[in-house]
Parts: C-alpha cells; sequence; structure tokens
C-alpha cells in the first residue's frame, strides 16, 4: 500500500449505495456444514413459533416476561439466554475436538483452516460475553436484591434495557453463523491481524459492534447494582452485617464499571482504524498494536474477576447452607473479595510477558500475580473450616462446591506456574495456557452456575430439582473434564500451540482423542442436566416447596415466598444480624398477617426490548456499511429514547388488598403445612 | 436467647408502617449516585483515550506536530466559552433552587449558546487542519489528537440535545420533582465535561505548544 492510500484510509467507492457490502455471496450456501446448521436451527425455530401461536403463549410472553422489569424475571432470562449461548459454544467446542482428535490422528479432519478458525474465536466470544456473563449477571438480579430485603433495583427499566442490550449483541453472533462470516481473530481480536489489511471481511465487525452493544448493557447494570446495593439495603444492614454473595456482588459491579468503559474505548479505537482509517493499532505511521494488546488485558484480567467473585460468593452461601454452620471467617471472606478486586487491576501484564518489557515489569507483574493466591487461598480455608465438624449434606449444589475446590486449586496452581516470567516463554500461547483457563473457568464458573442453579431454583419456581440427575449430571461433568482438559497440559508441555487445525506429529494422536472422549462426557453431563429440568418439571408437584426455605437458609431471600410474589417482601426486613434469616428462626420471629399497606411498585415497559431491537439493527447495518440504514436507524433510537423521557407515569401503588389477599393464601398454606 | 422460646425483647423484624421510611425520598438520591456513577465510567473511557494521546502522541509519522497545527487563541477563546457556560449553568441551578421557572430557562439558554459557540469553534478548527492535510488518517498522533478532541466533542453535542429535551420539558411540566432532578443530572454531566476540557485544554494544547 502506498503512502498516498494510507492516509486516505477505508477507499468506500465500490459500495453498494443500499445493501452495503451485502450480497449473495454473503450467505455461506458452500458451506455444507453451516447449511445444515441453518435448517435445523430454522426448523427448531419455525417449531417454537408454531407451538407458541397453538398455545396462544405470545402475549404471555410478551406481557409477562420480554417486557417486565421485575428484577427476578430479567435474572430468569438472563439464565436463560446464558443456556441457550451455552448449549452453542459447547458445540463450537465439541466440532473443534472432534476436528483436533482427526487432524492429530492422520486425517486431515472437517473443517477447513478459515473455518475452524472462526469457531475458536466464536467459542470463545460466546462463551465469556454471552454464557458466563449473563450468567453471573442473572445469578446477581435474580438473587441480590431479594438478600438485601429490597422490592426490585434501583432502576428497574434500565435493567430491561441492558437485558435486551446483551441479548442483542448475542443475537449479532448467531447472526454471523448464516450472512457472512465471524472473526478469525480470537476472542480479544489482536491487532494487527483484526486490522483492515489482514481482515478485510466483515467477520472482526461482528465481533466489534456484537461486543459494544452487549457492553453497554453491561456497564448500565453495573451501575444499577451498585446502586441498589448501596442504597437499597434493609433498615439494619450495615455493610458487614451483608450476605457473602451481596458482597461479591458489589466488588463485581465496581468491576465491571471501572473496567468495561476501557474495553469500550479499545473497540471504539479499533473500529476507528478498520472504518475511518486511522493509525491507532496499525504498523504504520506511528501506530501500535502493543498498545492495544495492553489496553484489552487491563479490561480483560479485571474481566476474569468479574465472573469468578459472585461465584466464590455463591460457594459461600452454599456451604454454610449444606453445611448447617456459619460461614467461617466472614470478615476476612469480605476483604479477600476487596483485596481480590483491587490486585485484579494490577496483573494485566502478565498474559503478555513475551512482548519483552524487561526483567524488571516482568518481575513486577509475575509477583503481583502471585500475590492474588493468597486471598483466594484463604477464601479456601474459609470454605473448608465451615465444612469442618459440619453436618455436610451432600445435596447436588454441595457436590458442585466439593468438585469446584478441587479442580480450582489445580487450576490456581498451574496458573501460579504460569505467572513465573521465564516459565511463560516456554508455555505462553500452548495448550498448557487452554487447560490452565479451561480449568479454573469450567472448574470455577461453570461449577459455581450449577450450584447456583440447584440452589436457587426452588427459590424461583416453587420446586426443587431431582436429585439424581442433578448427581448424574455433576459426576459426568467432573471426571469429562478431568478427561477433557488435562492432556492438554501435557499437549503444552509437548509443545503444541493454541488455534492449531492440522498437526504433522502422531505422538499426539492418543492425548487428543483422550480429550474428545472426556468432550463426550461432558455432552452427558450437559444432557443430563436437561434430562434433570425436563424431570423435575413432571415431578414438580413431588418436589414442591411450600415453606420458601427448603435447605434450611440463613438469609433473607429464604424468608419470602417460592417463588415471590411480585413484590418480594410485604414489609421490609429489619435486619440484625450477618444471617438476618437464620436469626429470625433462632429468636423466633411473627410472621405479620395483617396491616398491609399501599406498595409503591414500577409499570412495565416495552421501550426496552425496543430500542434495543432498533440498536441491533443499527449494529447490522455499521456491520454492512448500510450507511442510509445506519442514520435511520440511530435517529429513530435517539428520538425514542428522548420520547420515553417524555413519560413521567413510570409507577403505581399496588393497592393493600391485593397484597392481604397475596399474603393470605400463603398464610393459609403455611398453616396447613404445620 | 434461647432457640424455642420467642424472648419477650425479640427485636422488630419487620418495618410495619411505611411513615419512618420514606420511598419516594431514597429514588431521587439513588438517581444522583446513579448518575455519578455513571460519569465515573465515562471519565475511564476518556482516561484510555488520555492514555493513548500518552503514548501516541509523539508518533508525528514525519508528519506536522502540534507547534506546526495549533492556533491557541482560538482554543482559548473557546475555552472561555466553555468555562462561562458552567458559571451560567451554576447560576441556572441557583434560579431553580429559588422555585424561578423563568430565570432557570433563560440562564440555561444562555449555557445552550455557549455550547454551541463552542462546538462551531471546534468544527471550524478541525475543518481548517482537514484541509491543511492534518487528517486522522496522516499519523498516530493526529488519529489520537481527533478522537480524543472529537469525542469530548461528542459529548458536549450530547449534552446539547439533553438541553433542549429538558427545556421543552420545563416548559412543559414545569420545575416538579422529576424536572428539578434531570436539571441536577445534566448539571454534573455539564460540569464533567468541563473539567475533561480543561485536561484537554492542558495536556493536549498547552503541552503541545509549550513542549
Ligand atoms: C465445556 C467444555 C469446553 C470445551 C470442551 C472447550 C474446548 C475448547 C477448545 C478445544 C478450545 C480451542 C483451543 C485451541 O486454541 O486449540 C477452546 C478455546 C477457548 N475456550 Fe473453551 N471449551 C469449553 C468451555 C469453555 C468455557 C465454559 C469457556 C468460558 C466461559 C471457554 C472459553 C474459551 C476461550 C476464551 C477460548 C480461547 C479462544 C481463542 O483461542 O481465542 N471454554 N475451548
Ligand atoms: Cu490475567
Amino acid at each position: 500500500m502506498s503512502l498516498a492510500q494510507t492516509h486516505q484510509g477505508p477507499d468506500y467507492s465500490h459500495l453498494d449505495p443500499i445493501f452495503g457490502k451485502l450480497s449473495w455471496e454473503s450467505l455461506p450456501f458452500h458451506e455444507p456444514i453451516l447449511v445444515v446448521t441453518f435448517a435445523a436451527v430454522a426448523f427448531g425455530g419455525l417449531a417454537v413459533f408454531a407451538l407458541l401461536t397453538y398455545f396462544k403463549l405470545w402475549g404471555y410472553l410478551w406481557n409477562e416476561w420480554l417486557i417486565s422489569i421485575d428484577h427476578k424475571k430479567i435474572g430468569i432470562m438472563y439464565m436463560v439466554l446464558g443456556l441457550i449461548m451455552f448449549v452453542r459454544g459447547f458445540a463450537d467446542a465439541l466440532m473443534m475436538r472432534g476436528h483436533q482428535a482427526l487432524a492429530a490422528s492422520g486425517a486431515e479432519g472437517f473443517l477447513p483452516p478459515h473455518h475452524y478458525d472462526q469457531i475458536f474465536t466464536a467459542h470463545g466470544v460466546i462463551m465469556i460475553f454471552f454464557v458466563a456473563m449473563p450468567f453471573v449477571t442473572g445469578l446477581m438480579n435474580f438473587v441480590m436484591p431479594l438478600q438485601i430485603g429490597a422490592r426490585d433495583v434501583a432502576f428497574p427499566f434500565l435493567n430491561n434495557f441492558s437485558f435486551w442490550m446483551t441479548v442483542s449483541g448475542a443475537v449479532l453472533v448467531m447472526l454471523s453463523l448464516f450472512v457472512g462470516e465471524f472473526s478469525t481473530a480470537g476472542w480479544l481480536a489482536y491487532p494487527p491481524f483484526s486490522g483492515l489489511d489482514a481482515s478485510p471481511s466483515v467477520g472482526v465487525d461482528y465481533y466489534i459492534w456484537a461486543l459494544q452493544l452487549a457492553g453497554i448493557g453491561t456497564t448500565l447494570s453495573g451501575i444499577n447494582l451498585i446502586v441498589t446495593i448501596v442504597k437499597m439495603r434493609a433498615p439494619g444492614m450495615n455493610y458487614m452485617k451483608m450476605p457473602v454473595f451481596t458482597w461479591t456482588a458489589l466488588c463485581t459491579n465496581i468491576l465491571i464499571v471501572v473496567t468495561f468503559p476501557i474495553l469500550t474505548a479499545t473497540l471504539a479505537l479499533l473500529t476507528m482504524d478498520r472504518y475511518v482509517g486511522t493509525h491507532f493499532f496499525t504498523s504504520e505511521l506511528g501506530g501500535s498494536p502493543m498498545m492495544y494488546v495492553n489496553l484489552i488485558w487491563i479490561w480483560g484480567h479485571p474481566e476474569v474477576y468479574i465472573l469468578i467473585l459472585p461465584i466464590f460468593g455463591v460457594f459461600s452461601e452454599v456451604v454454610a447452607t449444606f453445611c448447617g454452620k456459619r460461614l467461617f471467617g466472614y470478615t476476612s471472606m469480605v476483604y479477600a473479595t476487596a483485596v481480590i478486586m483491587i490486585l485484579s487491576y494490577l496483573v494485566w501484564l502478565h498474559h503478555f510477558f513475551t512482548m519483552g518489557a524487561g526483567a524488571d515489569v516482568n518481575s513486577f507483574f509475575g509477583i503481583t500475580t502471585m500475590v492474588i493466591s493468597i486471598p483466594t487461598g484463604a477464601k479456601l480455608f474459609n470454605w473448608l473450616f465451615t465444612m469442618y465438624k459440619g453436618r455436610i449434606r451432600y445435596e447436588p449444589p454441595m457436590l458442585w462446591t466439593v468438585g469446584f475446590m478441587l479442580t480450582f486449586v489445580i487450576g490456581g496452581m498451574t496458573g501460579v506456574m504460569l505467572a513465573v516470567p521465564p516459565a511463560d516463554y516456554v508455555l505462553h500461547n500452548s495448550l498448557f495456557l487452554i487447560a490452565h483457563f479451561h480449568n479454573v473457568i469450567i472448574g470455577g464458573v461453570v461449577f459455581g452456575v450449577f450450584a447456583a442453579i440447584g440452589y436457587w431454583f426452588p427459590k424461583a419456581f416453587g420446586f426443587k430439582l431431582d436429585a439424581f440427575w442433578g448427581k448424574v449430571s455433576f459426576w459426568c461433568w467432573f471426571v469429562g473434564f478431568y478427561l477433557a482438559f488435562m492432556p492438554l497440559y501435557v499437549l503444552g508441555l509437548m509443545g503444541v500451540t493454541r488455534r492449531l487445525s492440522q498437526f504433522e506429529d502422531a505422538a499426539y494422536s492418543a492425548y487428543f482423542v483422550a480429550a474428545l472422549i472426556g468432550a463426550v462426557l461432558i455432552a452427558a453431563g450437559i444432557a443430563a442436566f436437561f434430562m434433570q429440568l425436563y424431570v423435575s418439571i413432571k415431578n414438580r408437584e413431588q418436589l414442591k416447596d411450600t415453606t420458601g426455605d427448603p435447605w434450611g437458609g440463613r438469609t433473607l431471600e429464604w424468608s419470602t415466598s417460592s417463588p415471590p410474589p411480585y413484590y418480594n417482601f410485604a414489609f421490609t426486613p429489619r435486619v440484625h444480624e450477618v444471617d438476618a434469616w437464620w436469626h429470625m428462626k433462632k429468636v423466633g420471629y411473627k410472621r405479620p398477617t395483617d396491616g398491609y399497606e399501599p406498595i409503591h411498585m414500577p409499570h412495565y415497559t416495552s421501550t426496552g426490548i425496543i430500542l434495543a431491537g432498533i440498536l441491533t439493527v443499527m449494529g447490522f447495518g455499521l456491520i454492512w456499511h448500510i450507511w442510509w440504514l445506519v442514520v435511520a436507524t440511530f435517529i429513530v433510537a435517539i428520538a425514542y429514547g428522548i420520547g420515553h423521557t417524555f413519560n413521567y407515569n413510570r409507577d403505581y401503588y399496588v393497592p393493600a388488598d391485593e397484597v392481604a389477599e397475596i399474603e393470605g393464601k400463603r398464610t393459609a398454606q403455611l398453616a396447613q403445612e404445620s | 436467647m434461647s432457640a424455642t422460646t420467642p424472648s419477650a425483647e425479640a427485636p422488630e423484624f419487620f418495618v410495619r408502617s411505611t411513615h419512618d421510611h420514606d420511598d419516594g425520598h431514597h429514588h431521587e438520591t439513588g438517581t444522583m449516585i446513579g448518575f455519578w456513577i455513571y460519569l465515573m465510567s465515562d471519565c475511564l473511557i476518556f482516561g484510555s483515550l488520555f492514555a493513548v494521546y500518552a503514548v501516541l502522541g509523539n508518533n508525528y509519522a514525519a508528519g506536522p506536530s502540534p507547534k506546526d497545527l495549533f492556533d491557541i487563541d482560538m482554543i482559548l477563546v473557546s475555552t472561555f466559552m466553555l468555562l462561562f457556560s458552567s458559571i451560567t449553568y451554576g447560576f441556572a441551578v441557583l434560579r431553580m433552587q429559588m422555585n424561578d421557572l423563568k430565570g432557570t430557562q433563560l440562564w440555561l439558554i444562555i449555557t445552550g449558546l455557549f455550547g454551541l459557540g463552542f462546538l462551531y469553534l471546534e468544527v471550524l478548527e478541525f475543518t481548517h487542519l482537514w484541509h491543511e492535510g492534518a487528517t486522522p488518517m496522516a499519523s498516530a498522533f493526529l488519529s489520537s489528537f481527533y478522537t480524543l478532541v472529537g469525542t469530548h466533542g461528542l459529548h458536549v453535542t450530547g449534552g446539547v440535545i439533553w438541553l433542549i429535551t429538558l427545556l421543552i420539558q420545563l416548559s412543559l411540566k414545569g420545575l416538579t420533582h422529576e424536572n428539578q432532578r434531570r436539571v441536577m443530572c445534566l448539571s454534573m454531566f455539564w460540569h464533567f465535561l468541563d473539567l475533561i476540557w480543561i485536561g484537554v485544554f492542558s495536556f493536549v494544547y498547552l503541552t503541545g505548544v509549550l513542549l
């Protein structure tokens, strides 16, 4: 490229004025795998559509769920989104595992390299942004307001909007399967490869706009949940009486608010490079690709703590409940969480020791990384001491917790190995690294999410999950995980790098085949989970929870009915001790049965889903360079958003009679019970 | 206290009456805190752009440098426009606290005009530079310059649009609770942009021509 050209930026003169870059060639008719997938998805979608229409469920779905601003329903919708995307992300993983097992055994495998690259990128992006994040956000949304005795979050409408922005990103990623293609630049899209010269197709643009839209939602929801915790705790619940899960939620949301803007800015600069032709991260005219790598990891490392901190909170709740003991070392748990939150901001460079910043810089970041293992270790001992002499009940949530404690320690230790710069020079970008982070992310986040689903499911739906299938699922996952990822440590030490689709050396074959078998076992674990859902729904009468407190819980969410009424608490609780509900049970509280007052609640609104829908279309226009569409949707979105601020009628009072009626039913049920 | 007999002095576990706990009130402060946190997150976007400018701002790629480009006198004028607009916004808030709708609106309009004046000068500067060949595509320095200053300009544009919306809402509903809260939120936003601009002015323009 000549100098004059680099000065001018991208050439848009050949763009179609109506369709931008979009054309018939954008549809992947030549990829049999995609055609079959599309047929399956289209068929499945049609079936769902037909069923909803046949049972006349559209109105119910729209009025009770999609436009709902009830934090519990939004939380559940986040979990559903996470589950759906998990199936997609896991399908990608299975394809990679299958392909690599073949490719390492002398065959060619079934994925052409270009397709393989899209798959590992999509897998990473989906698993982090559209599986783990929705799971964690969904849990915080559902559980935290109940734990602090609040009736909703601080900004209920914003909460709905945030959710739909996350969906919007997920929709764009899914769309890239069938319209155009996805990025091949890995889950963090390092330049210069993600720049226009090396990646001229729309793949990276799908990546950028999906993450930008979802990122807006994440940041807004972070702000929302912080304000909720700061302003809406029940009277008497000072900070050192907050449940541990709420503490971890607070720290996580602070991390979200202080890091996601950096991701937004970084992606915006990459966008400038691609769309305008600036030179932030190019290798020409003074740009610096390593600047991108620094910025993205300043967001990226805290991001992994955004995922794991609330999960530490989950395990803390589960351990205390299923051991029938107060959590050991509440105060140290809180401080450990806060210290991890701060330290997570000081370690980002360990992701690229090989940049060659020098021995002093590398030692600094190596040491800060190792220091994080101290508060993390403290947490582990706290959980162990809580179990010590406890009356442990091995229900599925507790199984996941013990599985986590074993697995996470192994992952943590290989992490410390990677934190040693000279060792990292050897292990960087190898399958050892892949094994390490799956070790902590599956052993931590995924196990934790399953523990949380088992634990809070009865609260959300009023019946427990079937324990047998829960245990089947756990054991398949547990064994499957070790089989799938331990061989990767070995392969990494043998020198196999990540993101490879072809292999020369037959010595790897056995390990890749073992990893494939592990992944198949995990698939069985996932199937068992869905079986668990099915069996539980079928037997919901036997599994019913009429008390609201099926496990003998300790925190306020167990003080209300299962599922809770939409206003959560007829009377706002007053808190005196850390385990507020345990304390209430201990001193024999009396549930008030009269004197109800009107309750102040917000109206549902469809603004969130509509606005997010418009912005999704705008994202599509940006990806395909359909400028008129971008301008049109942008103007409509602004006008619509401003229009919403002219609506002053946003809340109402639930009449005391209605509260009395709902609470009266529960009083009768509880009386019948005892 | 034993586990079975509820003691006589068992503590109160529920808020039985909403009189001692006003719902509407805490919502109000919630919005202000929420908005303040949003501003802090926005501040980090600017922080990233400043950091990028700090790292790449000397990479002229054999092109023009700040000394060749910046017209510090004009920047000073626009800087004062923005500073004055913060003061006039302060007057608007004072008027609002005296419950003077007309005065509030008048000062808000003056604030908006200063904002527009600032934007006009910025557009003038950008078009001038562009015609000189100093485009954002010319070097990493210019890329980061345009992006940092332009992002601030986009925020001011957003602020002006918000201000116009708010003026309409004030004329429709007067100084209601909600509207007062909105005036206060925009106030924070406006002063925040002023602060950022002081950063831009000293860090980009002043150091650019002095060093
Ligand atoms: C459930 C079982 C899973 C399996 C079998 C699996 C398998 C894989 C495989 C084979 C790769 C590619 C390794 C390579 O580059 O050679 C990969 C990469 C990756 N996985 Fe997973 N994975 C699983 C779950 C997850 C989860 C739960 C997450 C995160 C929440 C995750 C995040 C990632 C990321 C970020 C990458 C890197 C993508 C890149 O190279 O850009 N994975 N995984
Ligand atoms: Cu890290």
